[in-house]
């Protein structure tokens, strides 16, 4: 058999002495050591969260806060590095947007919020990607104009609690997370915690992302824990639940040389923002919506049982029209699935294309993503 | 009287006549997580020892699994390609991979007996 990595110094997370406690195996992430499942293993761990709930360390993601004046000045000194509408944020709402280069290219992926409470209303609050966290609060805190500042949030840890059951056991410490809808944040008590708390997530599944402070992290994990319905995932399966819920990993599928448009992602662009045209790399991007760009980021749907994994060719007529940028075991859909960039011209859903698999070309369509029905709470 | 022998890569051989029949490890399946995927060779082909004999794919990786001894394919395990579990559940047993017909029998000499493949998984720790 083929074998694994190298050793480095890693970074550890204030849940990290309780992944070890309860058995995961750790591995290095984004320059943390992390627990990349635990004793059940990721099918069951995926599947766990898809039928009950699933509790995910996240704290390695970059939390900051971005201070001004008012909230119109400080959403308009972001807007000049996203292509996000910040300013039309409700209090409470959070956007996922785009830090973009000057050539369109996406630096990285984030949430932004626009913090429900008075005494934050100068503020917003952001998650970025772990690998991208210090590049990114560089570059932010490097464009942003006299008077705003970035904080960076060194002294809370990201816990995720995701799946269907995940309201009935949230509520149980927090009962005002329970009228919360998708996508908007409220700062509450969480088992007497004060947490800032955001009805989101990466798996296609109802539930919460929990800032917490870090000195209170390890208890209110081992609470939620306690509760029948919760177990802990690890990042196996929160890689398998978001390729399933056709959410982008940054740095496979989207990084500097795909654009918004290329990435499927034209519907984070706010109308307002098409308009003023006045985002980083505005021309190529708005330019690629007029005219078409010539890749485009798919589902693919191996018809047989054959994964393939990041880096595969995708052929047809003989010809390499693509590349699998993302793709493995879907457990709730029972078999392989994938997504990739193909040719504009082989874009459409329902288009037949090979996946080269160790030297072979194997059928694949190309499928509407999510690969599995979404969840989240957008109605009461 | 059968005999079974290890490889570094965490293969396991096992010899009843001339007929060799190849899996991976329990170590191995341990670290490879669920296996999603099989891929096996066809029946006839004439494989080397060290050359890819088969593919197995768990939800983090494919890995191939290599001969440990030269042969003909002469059967694969068919069930693994509908039920792939069965790596995890009985890697050596139930969970084999393929059966070869032995070409060189002195290859056996260079591989481990169990005690030794059980003390180089526990220097691995």
């Amino acid at each position: 058999m083929s074998a694994p990595h190298s050793e480095e110094t890693l970074q550890v997370t204030p849940l990290h002495a309780l992944h070890i406690e309860l058995g995961a195996k750790m591995v290095p992430f984004a320059g943390y050591d992390m627990p990349v499942q635990y004793k059940d293993g990721v099918l069951a761990e995926h599947l766990h969260t898809r039928e009950a709930a699933g509790l995910f360390d996240v704290s390695h993601m970059g939390q900051a806060w971005i201070e001004g004046p008012d909230f119109e000045t400080v959403a308009r000194a972001l807007e000049a590095l996203v292509p996000g509408d910040l300013l039309g944020l409700a209090p409470g709402a959070i956007r996922y947007t785009l830090l973009l280069n000057d050539k369109g290219g996406i630096r990285d992926d984030l949430m932004v919020t626009r913090p429900a409470e008075a005494a934050r209303a100068n503020s917003l609050f952001v998650i970025v990607n772990a690998a991208c966290k210090e590049a990114d609060f560089a570059h932010i805190a490097a464009n942003l104009p006299a008077g705003i500042v970035l904080k960076p949030i060194r002294d809370r840890a990201l816990i995720a609690l995701q799946g269907p059951k995940a309201v009935e056991v949230f509520k149980r410490f927090a009962p005002a997370g329970a009228d919360m809808l998708f996508m908007t944040a409220q700062a509450m008590d969480v088992a007497g915690v004060p947490c800032l708390v955001s009805r989101s997530g990466y798996t296609g599944e109802d539930g919460y992302e929990i800032s917490v402070p870090e000195k209170d992290a390890v208890s209110l994990t081992k609470k939620l824990l306690g509760e029948a319905e919760v177990k802990p995932i690890g990042l196996g399966a929160r890689d398998s639940l978001r390729l399933e819920a056709g959410l982008c990993l940054y740095g496979h599928d989207i990084d500097e040389t795909t654009t918004p448009v290329e990435g499927a992602l034209t519907w984070v662009i706010g109308k307002r923002r098409r308009e003023e045209a006045n985002f980083p790399g505005s021309k190529i991007i708005l330019g690629q919506i007029a005219n078409g760009a010539s890749r485009k980021r798919v589902g693919l749907l191996p018809e047989g049982k054959a994964p393939a994994r990041e880096g595969t060719e995708i052929v047809a007529d003989g010809k390499v029209i693509g590349t699998i940028t993302s793709g493995g075991y879907g457990p709730t859909v029972g078999g392989p699935i994938a997504m990739g960039y193909v040719d504009t011209s082989h874009a459409k859903v329902g288009t037949e294309v090979e996946l080269m698999v160790r030297g072979k070309g194997r059928p694949a369509k190309v499928v509407a993503m999510p690969f599995t029905e979404k969840r989240f709470h957008k109605t009461k | 009287m059968s005999e079974i022998r290890f490889t570094d890569q965490h293969e396991w051989v096992r010899v009843e006549g001339d007929v060799a029949t190849v899996g991976i490890t329990d170590y191995a399946q341990e670290q490879l997580g669920d296996v999603v995927y099989v891929e096996l060779p066809e029946v006839g082909k004439t494989i080397a020892q060290g050359d890819e004999a088969a593919v197995v794919e768990s939800v983090k990786a494919a890995s191939e699994v290599y001969a440990p001894v030269s042969g003909e394919v002469v059967e694969v395990n068919g069930d693994l390609e509908a039920a792939p579990g069965g790596v995890n559940e009985d890697a050596m047993g139930k969970g084999w991979f393929v059966k070869l017909k032995l070409s060189d029998k002195s290859e056996l000499s260079k591989l481990m007996d169990e005690d030794a493949y059980k003390s180089f998984v526990e220097g691995l720790a």
